[in-house]
């Protein structure tokens, strides 16, 4: 984490650096394929208690016309959010992650995820904003199918909150 | 869309960071939640988003029917260690139907009463 130093009548103290928005526009290589197992979308499915067959049924999904169980909207969240660690640890950047809290989450679909999906990140920094003392960091990961098709897109918008 | 209920206990947050991968101890460690100045163990906003989604997707009738959706964040949903927990309401309006045939939705997700999401938008395609 960026700090500045200095002493105040005999204390140490530190002050925390804005981050540095010469990080907006920046993006990061893609990420190592992640294979959506069928069991993994059931698993997600069940924790959120999203019973409908085509998240649990292959043959029930087949027959609405997937390739095989359907994943929730919300499921990119578990391979978006793991990819988006390259911009919250990238020590260049310098985000103090004890202090990050989800502000704002978007999604934009193509499609959904299903079963089966070899699924690549990549991800950008879209915005860094200072304000009331937190900053604001919103990363924006492009997720595609390892051939190149567009799946879906997920904004985060992190708020690092300030001292005190 | 009809107004719905989510019971969300202690239990389902352990599910739900399984099945997620977010192990943020403020999600199961009332210690460490009290410790970063809440009042407890909350729930994960992304639990939230996705039972707000799981109600709007049953709503739609498709599980590809959501092409737009997104939340902001905007208070703790705190869960008490006890049988109960605690008690999320989803509610929706119709703002638009476009032209294209997709449904705009103005979503109001509250737990006690006080809002927990602010700008809660999805665009579906209603079957």
């Amino acid at each position: 984490m960026p700090v500045t130093r200095g002493r105040v009548a005999g204390t140490m103290y530190f002050r925390r650096m804005p981050l540095d928005p010469s990080f907006v526009g920046r993006s990061y290589p893609p990420t190592a394929p992640y294979l959506v197992g069928r069991e993994k979308i059931r698993e997600f499915a069940a924790a959120i208690g999203a019973l409908d067959a085509a998240h649990h049924d292959p043959e029930a999904a087949r027959a609405a016309g997937y390739p095989d169980v359907v994943a929730p909207p919300t499921f990119p969240i578990v391979v978006t959010m793991a990819a988006s660690r390259q911009i919250v640890e990238d020590p260049a950047l310098g985000i103090d992650y004890s202090r990050v809290v989800h502000g704002d989450q978007r999604f934009s679909y193509t499609r959904p995820v299903v079963a089966g999906d070899e699924l690549v990140c990549v991800n950008t920094v879209d915005e860094i904003t200072t304000r009331g003392g937190h900053d604001f960091v919103t990363t924006r990961t492009e997720v595609r199918t390892a051939g190149g098709e567009p799946v879906v897109t997920a904004w985060s918008r992190l708020v690092v909150r300030g001292e005190g | 869309m009809e107004p719905q209920r989510f019971r969300v206990t202690r239990a389902d947050l352990v599910r739900y960071a399984g099945a997620s991968g977010d192990f943020n101890p403020i999600h199961w460690n009332d210690r460490f939640a009290r410790e970063v100045g809440l009042p407890g163990v909350i729930a994960h906003g992304m639990l939230t988003m996705a039972l707000v989604g799981r109600a709007v997707t049953h709503w739609a009738g498709a599980p590809d029917a959501v092409v737009e959706y997104g939340v902001r964040f905007t208070r703790p949903v705190v869960v008490p260690d006890d049988d109960d927990g605690t008690v999320i309401e989803v509610s929706a309006v119709v703002k638009e139907v476009t032209g294209e045939g997709l449904t705009r939705l103005d979503i109001t997700a509250t737990c006690g009463g006080e809002k927990i999401l602010a700008q809660a938008r999805a665009v579906v395609r209603k079957s």
